[in-house]
């Protein structure tokens, strides 16, 4: 195995029966550590208790729940006042009505103001499933990613998902999460690196290497070891920062590899391969192939069958490599 | 109520007076800028500044002051204009109104200038700040309060009924929203628009408090605002019947002085007319 003893992941990492957890349950716990530890944090709600995961933190901290109903503008703009009078608010509903529905709130109110608001976006990505397109973010990353001063990250796991939800509050300045809904493979652990602005190798490997971010980084990290009995050795990097990018270990990759792929459920247009795209086209111009959503909606269906109907399974993952390594070749 | 002598609001008149001026030289130099509406909320604006706000313009960032949220940060000429009368910064400054490098931004900005409070200008989004800010004192139970300039026009935007929702809901008596009633926009009249009426009995089902005056009667306007201390239980609407471009005759109710570039002589002329009644109001206060 070339999986990095230092990544700290688990053993049963390939087993098919791994435990699964959502990741916007690790925001449920981050979010209630980081209140024990920092009096100003608040959660601002808009009528979504249960399934942005809430209901602990209300029934811990009753006095510092705010509830403002189905209101998406008022959610990003009412938290940019509460953060002027000194509290951290997180606010909290799906990514496709904050930031989706409150973009100009989010850029004017809490970027530009720069203020100190953690903006936690709910059922990302096609995984969503059944409830379809108009609840499935897709483009979030895509819309956050040119507004200066924002942070964005999106978790690998429920673990991470905990540790990203926490950080952020003691991280000064406007973060945006996105989390999923459904359950996904619970593989890094409490020793697993995470620092904002750094990302992790989960795999070390010298042929191509896997950027990626999201619950995908185990698809990912499955196609590797796949690819490795091929006779492809194959690093893989979890992302899970995409702004700030950190820079370096893209680099790393590209010039260990000199092919990369990039790997998120989200748009291609603008995402986490976008940010990948942008710096090396700079840096160090290098193949990349890209999975994530080709310029479609989603629709309505079972997640693992969304995930692979739109090209984002283990075995789409592994042609996008060979393609890559093909095309690093053949060059 | 706090009695304040005819001598005091001669001198706030003055400072109205004064603050147009300043609105009409300040945006004749920068070749745009809007005119309308800052004429019209001078008189409230020298009322904020110089006499209800609690607080000190050598430290903007004082944890007990007042806050002021401009929300329609277009008319933030006059907010320019009484923060450098205040002595915020030099007056001398208001010449820089948006030029490359400035800290007088055409729309405000909190990062660039010290007691602007919040960034402002997509309209609607200023009240919903200033009920987070609101309730934010609240919880840590701070004696600051919370004023929020609107205009009548950004009324339209649904966002601020979500914010007076919220501050309904949480019966913020610390927050007064100020509405600048002038009953114009860009493209016309509000009730031709948009309509908005009745827009106090709106405030009223929504669970307000709400004040009317006339705006461009300071002492009316010193009324209305140490009324709002009485106030409680819920937030309170100030709604201050405004003449929009107020003090210069051409611009005053005419809807396209929201905002329209000078041309040769009109400023000049606004100038002339605003200092012959600068003189007569410091005539009126010698006899005082």
């Amino acid at each position: 195995m070339a999986i990095r003893n230092e990544a700290h992941l688990v053993e049963n990492l390939l087993d098919p029966k791994i435990p699964q957890k959502p990741t916007r349950d690790g925001y449920g716990l981050g979010v209630i550590e980081a209140a024990k530890k920092d009096p100003n944090v608040v959660v601002v709600c808009a009528d979504l208790t249960e399934s942005t995961r809430n209901l602990e933190f209300k029934k811990q901290f009753p006095d510092r729940f705010i509830q403002v109903g189905v209101h998406e503008q008022f959610l990003a703009a009412g938290a940019a006042g509460l953060a002027l009078g000194g509290k951290i608010p997180y606010i909290t509903s799906y990514a496709m009505f904050c930031p989706g529905r409150a973009w100009e709130q989010v850029r004017t109110n809490i970027c530009l103001n720069d203020v100190n608001v953690k903006i936690i976006g709910s059922h990302t990505g096609v995984s969503v499933g059944p409830d379809g397109a108009t609840h499935q973010a897709i483009e979030d990353i895509a819309i956050m990613r040119p507004i200066p001063n924002i942070t964005i990250i999106a978790p690998c796991d429920v673990v991470e998902a905990k540790k990203a939800a926490e950080a952020i509050a003691a991280w000064e300045g406007p973060c945006y999460i996105r989390f999923a809904r459904e359950k996904t493979p619970v593989f890094t652990t409490e020793e697993t690196p995470f620092e904002i602005g750094k990302a992790t190798t989960f795999r070390t490997g010298k042929d191509v290497a896997i950027i990626a971010c999201g619950s995908l980084v185990h698809n990912a990290l499955v196609a590797a070891e796949e690819l490795a009995e091929e006779g492809l050795d194959v690093m893989v990097v979890n992302s899970h920062t995409i702004k700030p990018l950190d820079e370096k270990a893209v680099l790393h990759a590209a010039e260990t590899c000199d092919a990369v792929v990039t790997v998120e459920e989200h748009q291609i247009t603008g995402g986490l391969g976008g940010a990948v795209a942008e710096y090396l086209a700079r840096a160090r111009p290098t193949i990349q192939e890209f999975v994530g959503v080709p310029n479609v909606f989603g629709e309505s269906g079972a997640p693992n069958e969304l995930v692979s109907h739109f090209g984002m399974d283990v075995p789409a993952i592994k042609k996008a490599v060979k393609k890559a390594h093909k095309r690093k070749t053949h060059r | 109520m706090a009695h304040v002598s005819d001598k005091r609001i001669k001198e706030l008149e003055i400072i109205a007076n004064t603050l147009r001026r300043h609105v009409i030289e300040m945006v004749a130099h920068a070749g745009s800028g809007h005119q309308g509406g800052p004429l019209g909320m001078a008189d409230v604006f020298a009322v904020l500044y110089f006499h209800a706000l609690n607080h000190d313009p050598k430290k903007p960032d004082w944890e007990d002051r007042d806050r002021l949220i401009l929300s329609n940060g277009h008319t933030c000429p006059i907010r320019y204009a009484a923060m450098a009368e205040a002595g915020y910064f030099p007056v001398e400054e208001l010449k820089t109104l948006r030029r490359l490098g400035t800290r007088l931004q055409g729309h405000p900005e909190r990062a660039k200038l010290p007691g602007a409070e919040t960034t402002s200008g997509p309209l609607g989004a200023g009240l919903a700040q200033a009920a987070g800010l609101a309730y934010a004192g609240k919880m840590d139970k701070k004696k600051w309060r919370v004023f929020c300039q609107t205009s009548d026009g950004e009324h339209e935007a649904g966002l601020h009924w979500e914010a007076m929702l919220f501050a309904g809901k949480n019966r913020l008596d610390n927050l007064v929203c100020i509405v600048d009633r002038n009953n114009i926009q860009i493209d016309g009249r509000t009730e031709d628009i948009m309509p908005l009426e009745p827009l106090a009995e709106k405030y009223r089902a929504f669970n307000w408090h709400v004040l009317e005056c006339d705006g461009n009667s300071v002492s009316a306007v010193v009324d209305a605002l140490e009324a709002t201390k009485s106030l409680f239980d819920k937030p309170i609407c100030v709604l201050t019947h405004n003449v929009p471009g107020k003090g210069v005759s051409y611009m005053e109710n005419n809807f396209l002085w929201h905002s329209q570039p000078f041309k040769p002589g009109e400023a000049e002329a606004a100038v002339n007319e605003l200092k012959s009644v600068g003189e007569k109001l410091e005539a009126e206060y010698a006899k005082l």
